[in-house]
């Protein structure tokens, strides 16, 4: 690719960039959500056009009209939201746009040749995948796989893979990078799209850093973490939280017996005792879809408690609303910031009182004073450095680091006795992720009680005092964040050291 | 002098401060915004009204048939034609040119001038009422089909209550009013209430109930103590006199209706923007998952917000009962349910929006008897160019591509800062 330029309005998205990705080579595009990354190999792939600049595909140079032309010139994509239809089985999602019919354009589907294909391709790559499986009960990892075997198929020799360990658990990614390396041996390239810079360092051949729709600088394996965050940021950060010891103090949160059923009616939580202390951080491990949702929304009363207590110094909060529980001095930041954090549609301003908008000072049951909401907007936006235009700007338009931090400023922005944070940095760019763990290590030292709940072992262990680690529905075990990461490892996928454990 | 001097200073960087000005205005112009749009969709109407105009008209069809040998036949019959009809329009919804000179002359009176104004604001103000309440309920995520149904029922319990009571002046008026209020925001209420308790969908409950609603007027005006005394055919007793929205009486119908259309809208304008009630509603309806989790009871909100909407459609009946009508009959309330969905969507689920595009209908409405009787052409013509706006502004991608409007600035900035 060469001189690709690229604007949405006013905003550069792409400015000249030069890329170039040899044969048989990971070439990791490393950079901040919304730097350009994705809108770069979107217009790979042909679903973008660049305004300047050409691609070329061995030395020839091509122009995509849409997919299509890219797949027939080589060039398959997984998203980082799986394009799969949950309802037909693997091969059907497989050969969906490049249907295999007998008799013409409207004849059968030749069902048994695509799945051949399908257990062909699984087979030749070691990409085991269940051609007759439905796509829904397949695990996230497993879907993933469905994904590079359907670029697969298509024969390409670039594979664009647009942040694809973000959904994984670890040993999901360790997985996902063994078959990169395989496919590299097989000769075929594949660009990485990642903001994480560990599986940076543990599979790219060359990395690309991209800041603010620029190259910022190519880098090699070798380079060091901080480093490459630096290139990433713009300036130095630090990976490491920095925090002082804990002070314990009394217990605020106690959780005893707590079963509570998914949407299914499934038993999601399984008899969960928990304590969290004033002055403390309990993380709880695990990895998606153990429990920890369903955990902290039946605390929060947006989920209904089949049995159990759950008392918040002493006060039963089962049976009350979630206005209730937040209003008693609860602050929590929902793991999916989109769809239960933020209202898109609504202004900074707005969304900064979300949960307090009809109490003093903001208002009052009939009335909304915008004058200190705006004030109050302002105010926030200075201390938890939120980076928009104003404070009328809809928060739509803001980058997900910035969406998260007016969630989180909203959160902290009133006394609290609790803080609960589910995957608090998810989708946050470097420079968020550090300001957002900044603010929660702030929030425990002035003795607020505060749980967190990641998938990221790596953030788990940077804030927890203690770790809890979650396994369908329970708690297998509480340990210090000393403990090695092998056995953290071992613990999320269900493995006590004591065999005797209560697994059946 | 020194006003001389005083024009003079500020009037050098003037140029300056112009150019910026008209280089913003032809930049908005072109840019799609909703009001252009709105504009325009009512330009392509009026051109396909057009056209049906002259399809319609068998004499001047028939002069197309020689439209090789003498087009100007042709053309001329069909400009006098489409102009008439058009000129009609405009002078029933706004009046005509020729009775105001008669007025100043004093062959006629001004309430003959006014008369066809009168007749706008008339249709129009019942039109309001059901535009806030679909327009409302829109803002909170519901789709309220219902308004027509709510309607009926503000009809039924405004005219009984003004026909029963017979309590003293003013009084019987506002009791009448508020009873037309209850009786929608009831009807509204129950397709709340199923909405939050049992997730029935709001477009099949205020459907059924629409029907419900019709079946049950048509039943109670022919039932004993209602019916009017002497009457076989299907027509309730008259409100009483006190009862009535006052009106200057004459040819000139419009009623004090209108005016409470005014202070109701704004009154919605202020609930949206600045209650607390308003930003429920608005959080609910934008993100109902995220307003849970910040502690909003969506269900509750669901509920209250059917009522406040049943409430207004419920308010636009009472009007048309105590307004114009005076006596329930099966066709009471006309379609001013129906057309409270075309007018919200016109208006954008705006509040103002809605009142305009409310007054849009009514001189479209008024406009459209004069051209029935004095043009011939059908009134169903009227109601064809107010499905053809609807249209338009439904699809706005489509008078995007007619008139190469580019896509509006702000927009694009958004969606590019929201990707990866």
């Amino acid at each position: 690719m060469r001189g690709i330029t690229k604007r949405f309005g006013d905003l550069v998205a792409n400015d000249h960039i030069d890329i170039t990705v040899e044969p048989g080579e990971v070439h990791a595009l490393l950079g901040e959500n919304g730097a350009g990354k994705s809108t770069l190999m979107n217009q790979l792939y042909g679903l973008l056009h660049p305004d300047e600049g050409q691609i070329l595909v061995n030395d020839e140079p091509v122009v995509f009209n849409s997919p299509r032309d890219a797949i027939a010139a080589g060039i398959g994509m997984v998203h980082q939201h799986f394009m799969l239809v949950p309802v037909f089985t693997v091969a059907e999602n497989i050969a969906l746009g490049a249907e295999e019919t007998r008799g013409g354009p409207l004849g059968w589907l030749d069902r048994r040749r695509s799945r051949r294909d399908v257990i062909d391709t699984s087979t030749k790559y070691g990409l085991p995948v269940d051609p007759d499986a439905l796509v829904e009960d397949l695990p996230v990892g497993a879907q993933q796989r469905v994904e590079i075997v359907k670029a697969l198929t298509r024969e390409v020799d670039l594979l664009i893979l647009d942040e694809p360990t973000a959904v994984l658990t670890p040993q999901e990614t360790e997985e996902l990078l063994a078959v990169m390396r395989s496919l590299t041996a097989m000769g075929k390239s594949i660009v990485f799209i990642t903001h994480k810079l560990k599986e940076v360092k543990a599979i790219a051949d060359r990395i690309t850093v991209v800041r603010r729709g620029r190259i910022v600088g190519t880098a090699s394996p070798d380079t060091s973490e901080d480093e490459l965050a630096a290139l990433m940021v713009g300036r130095a950060v630090s990976l490491e939280v920095q925090k002082a010891p804990a002070e314990p103090g009394a217990v605020v949160l106690k959780i005893d017996g707590l079963v509570v059923d998914d949407d299914r009616g499934i038993r999601a939580v399984d008899g969960v005792d928990l304590e969290v202390r004033a002055g403390e951080v309990l993380g709880i491990a695990g990895v998606q879809g153990n429990g920890q949702t369903e955990l902290v929304e039946a605390v929060m009363g947006l989920r209904e408690v089949r049995a159990g207590s759950v008392r918040l110094e002493g006060d039963d909060l089962i049976g009350l609303s979630t206005k209730k529980i937040l209003r008693s001095g609860v602050g929590y930041v929902p793991e999916d910031r989109s769809h239960d954090g933020v209202v898109k549609e609504f202004s900074v301003a707005e969304n900064l009182v979300l949960d307090m908008y009809d109490s003093a000072p903001y208002g009052n049951a009939f009335r909304v004073d915008g004058g200190k909401v705006g004030g109050n907007a302002r105010e926030r936006i200075e201390q938890f450095d939120i980076r928009c235009q104003s404070a009328d700007t809809l928060v739509g338009t803001l980058s997900g680091g910035n969406q998260q931090k007016v969630v989180v400023a909203r959160e902290m922005s009133r006394p609290l006795r609790l803080f609960i944070a589910s995957q608090p940095t998810r989708g946050v760019d470097v420079g968020s992720i550090e300001f957002i763990h900044k603010q929660i290590i702030h929030e425990r030292d002035q003795g607020t009680a505060v749980l967190v709940v990641s998938s990221e072992l790596d953030e788990v262990v940077g804030l927890a005092d203690r770790i809890a680690v979650m396994y369908r529905g329970r708690i297998l075990a509480i340990v210090s964040p000393d403990t090695p990461r092998e056995e953290l490892g071992l613990l999320m996928a269900g493995i006590t050291g004591a065999p005797a454990e209560g697994e059946k | 002098m020194t006003a001389e001097t005083n024009t003079e200073a500020p009037k050098k960087p003037a140029p300056a401060d112009q150019e910026s000005f008209l280089s913003v205005f032809t930049r908005n112009l072109w840019a799609s915004n909703n009001v252009l749009i709105t504009t325009l969709s009512i330009v392509l109407a009026v051109i396909i009204g057009a056209v049906l105009i002259v399809v319609s008209d068998a004499d001047v069809l028939a002069k197309f048939v020689y439209f090789t040998a003498r087009p100007s036949d042709a053309l001329n019959a069909s400009w006098t034609l489409i102009s008439e009809a058009y000129a009609d329009l405009l002078k029933g919804a706004f009046g005509d040119p020729a009775v105001f000179q008669a007025w100043f002359d004093g062959t006629a009176t001004w309430q003959e001038a006014f008369a066809p104004l009168s007749e706008t604001l008339t249709y129009a103000a019942p039109l309001v009422f059901t535009g806030l309440s679909v327009a409302l309920a829109f803002r909170g995520g519901l789709f309220n089909i219902g308004a027509q149904g709510q309607a009926v029922l503000g009809c039924v319990v405004a005219g009984a209550a003004g026909f029963t009571f017979g309590l003293p002046i003013v009084l019987n008026l506002v009791v009448a009013l508020l009873a037309g209020v209850i009786g929608g925001a009831l009807w509204g209420f129950i397709p709340g209430l199923l909405k939050a308790r049992t997730g029935a969908h709001e477009v099949i409950t205020t459907i059924m109930l629409n029907y419900t609603a019709a079946l049950f007027l048509s039943w109670l005006v022919i039932q004993k103590g209602v019916q009017a005394p002497g009457r076989t055919d299907a027509i309730s007793k008259s409100v009483a006199e006190s009862a009535q929205l006052p009106s200057p009486g004459g040819i000139l119908r419009v009623h004090l209706g209108i005016l409470i259309a005014v202070l109701v809208t704004a009154g919605v304008a202020w609930l949206l923007k600045r209650s607390a009630f308003g930003f429920e509603i608005r959080a609910v309806g934008a993100n109902p998952h995220a307003a849970q989790t910040a502690g909003i009871s969506v269900g509750r909100t669901y509920v209250l917000l059917m009522a406040v909407a049943g409430g207004l459609a419920g308010l636009g009946g009472a009007t048309q009962v105590l307004g114009t009508a005076y006596a329930l009959t099966p066709a009471v309330a006309g379609n001013i349910g129906f057309d409270g969905l075309l007018v919200a969507l016109l208006g954008r689920n705006r509040p103002w929006g809605t009142f305009f595009a409310a007054l849009l209908f009514g001189a479209l409405r008024a406009g459209g008897n004069r051209i029935q009787s004095y043009a011939g052409i059908s009134l169903e013509l009227v109601t064809v160019l107010q499905a053809l706006i609807v249209i338009f502004i439904a699809a706005p991608a489509l008078v995007k591509a007619i008139f190469r409007l580019r896509a509006a600035r702000v927009t694009g900035a958004g969606t590019s800062l929201a990707k990866g």
